[in-house]
């Protein structure tokens, strides 16, 4: 396993950083059931970010990578946007892709790695926000699922383009009003989740971040399908504080109340055949494992 | 041969590289000294002597050696540290010695704290706060030891030295080559010998008065 090679010069170790120090001693990789709840009991693989005081986004990026299941062979691509002030802080290999190309980008690493690593898992995880997933990258993005490439995309939707003062975005509710969309939006926001569906995703969930175990359960889902199967995408609400008018301490409400059964981002969830018959393979599996250790701490207990 | 030398700065806000200048890399063997090439022996002699001479001569570990990657990598951490501790005890108490690694290569936001780490994409910063005079990057992948070499020389006078464990930085100011533990032995040997034999500066130089 690569973590092994996670180690630092023993001759070098007291000029390390602590933030790296701390990656080598309690981190969570290589931990089979790792997930949010390591989040304050471990090193996470998130630094101090530049995003703003109270967004959603950081959040979103904290359940992330505590829930990766294989973080230290996984490669994450993503694009311009408040993510990419993000990945510098992030222990996970990372690629910054050019506007949009991530899809495009991520193919070619998928397949790279498969002929170069033929015998390792290794995952690819696009993050982007919804300018680069459905505006810029929307050629990309389609091509990619179109073409079965095993991959998970991850769109943070926050509905507008944020870091650059609140453009209009193709996700972005019809009638919204932005700073630098004064007329307000004139057609609905873009059904990505369902055109995700029709062009092949093979596991497709619309939802918000409000919920950590929620974050933790679709991601896992998304990676292990993408895997084994096809493209999958998520596409999860990280609205923008600033571009909406709301403080630091309300984006958790925000997400709360868009996630409401006739809300826009009510949960929403497809899963194909295959992609069923292995989420059973895998629960089945994960039953096994917890008998197993269940059985092990039961008998070192009785010894 | 190329009329330009490789010197130290602060040159200005965007240096030529040194290669765009005509200045080209040492054969197996050499090494260069401010653009010219010359034998690996005067380089050892002339890297100790600005090694004591500096106020702070520092050392800059990369990913390459702080990541024990490999049994060679955790040697030449090893050999790393055998050379700064040579060089603490070589030079006179008012002379400052420092390792200070580099163990990422992107930028950092909000921003890199430059006590403890240096970063290739503003090496300037780590230069100025701890008044750096002198430096030696080791284990640093060739891209990115250009990238810092180049901006140190652009805004800082601080003299910089290449042990490469590739062909060489023609954008350094003196550079070796093929770096390996025994290179890195024998610079720590060197100064060692010459010990005692060179003035430290007495007066600060250009860019620790930048501030």
């Amino acid at each position: 396993m690569s973590k092994e090679r996670i180690q630092i010069s023993e001759a070098l170790y007291d000029i390390m950083p602590s933030d790296y120090q701390d990656l080598v001693k309690s981190a969570t990789y290589g931990k089979d059931d790792r997930g949010w709840k390591d989040i304050g009991t471990s090193k996470e693989l998130i630094e101090q970010h530049s995003l703003c005081a109270g967004c959603p986004e950081s959040m979103a990026f904290r359940y992330i990578l505590a829930s990766l299941p294989n973080p230290e062979d996984t490669v994450m691509v993503g694009s311009t946007g408040c993510t990419s002030l993000v990945f510098p802080m992030v222990a996970v290999h990372n690629i910054h892709s050019l506007f949009g190309n991530q899809n495009a980008i991520a193919s070619g690493l998928k397949r790279a790695l498969s002929v170069r690593f033929p015998g390792r898992v290794k995952d690819v995880v696009v993050l982007a926000g919804d300018g680069a997933t459905v505006d810029i990258g929307l050629d990309m993005t389609l091509q990619a699922w179109f073409r079965q490439e095993k991959f998970t995309t991850i769109c943070f939707d926050n509905e507008l383009y944020a870091n650059t003062g609140g453009q209009e975005s193709g996700l972005m509710q019809k009638g919204f009003v932005a700073k630098m969309a004064p007329v307000g939006k004139l057609f609905d926001k873009v059904r990505l989740p369902e055109i995700a569906r029709e062009s092949g995703c093979h596991y497709v969930v619309n939802c918000t971040v409000s919920k950590p175990s929620l974050v933790e359960k679709v991601i896992r889902n998304a990676v292990h399908i993408a895997r084994e199967i096809g493209p999958t995408y998520l596409q999860l609400y990280t609205p923008c504080i600033l571009e909406i008018g709301k403080n630091s301490m309300e984006g958790l409400q925000e997400m709360r109340d868009s996630e409401k059964p006739t809300e826009r981002f009510a949960y929403k969830e497809y899963i194909s055949d295959p992609a069923k018959q292995l989420l059973a393979e895998l629960a089945a599996k994960d039953k096994e494992r917890k008998a197993a250790a269940k059985q092990l701490a039961a008998q070192a207990q009785a010894n | 041969m190329s009329d330009y030398r490789v010197l130290p700065g602060p040159e200005h806000f965007l240096p030529p590289a040194a290669a765009s200048m005509g200045v080209r890399l040492p054969n197996p063997g050499e090494a260069h000294i401010n653009g010219v090439i010359t034998s690996e022996e005067n380089a050892y002699e002339e890297a100790a002597r600005q090694f004591l001479m500096a106020n702070v001569p520092t050392i800059f570990p990369g990913p390459l050696v702080l990541w024990a990657w490999n049994e060679k990598a955790a040697k030449k951490a090893t050999a790393i540290r055998h050379l700064f501790n040579t060089l603490k005890e070589c030079v006179q108490p008012n002379q400052k010695p420092m390792l200070i690694p580099m163990p990422d290569y992107r930028p950092k936001y909000p921003k890199i704290n430059p006590e403890i780490e240096i970063n290739p994409n503003h090496p300037n910063l780590t230069i100025w706060h701890n008044k750096i005079d002198c430096c030696v990057f080791i284990g640093v992948h060739c891209h990115q030891a250009n990238l810092s070499l180049k901006i140190i020389r652009g805004g800082t006078s601080c003299y910089t030295i290449a042990m490469c464990a590739q062909a060489g930085h023609e954008d350094a100011m003196l550079s070796f080559r093929d770096a390996s533990v025994d290179k890195i032995m024998r610079l720590a040997d060197t100064i060692k010998r010459l010990k005692g034999t060179v003035r430290p500066r007495l007066t600060p130089v250009k860019n620790a008065v930048s501030d």
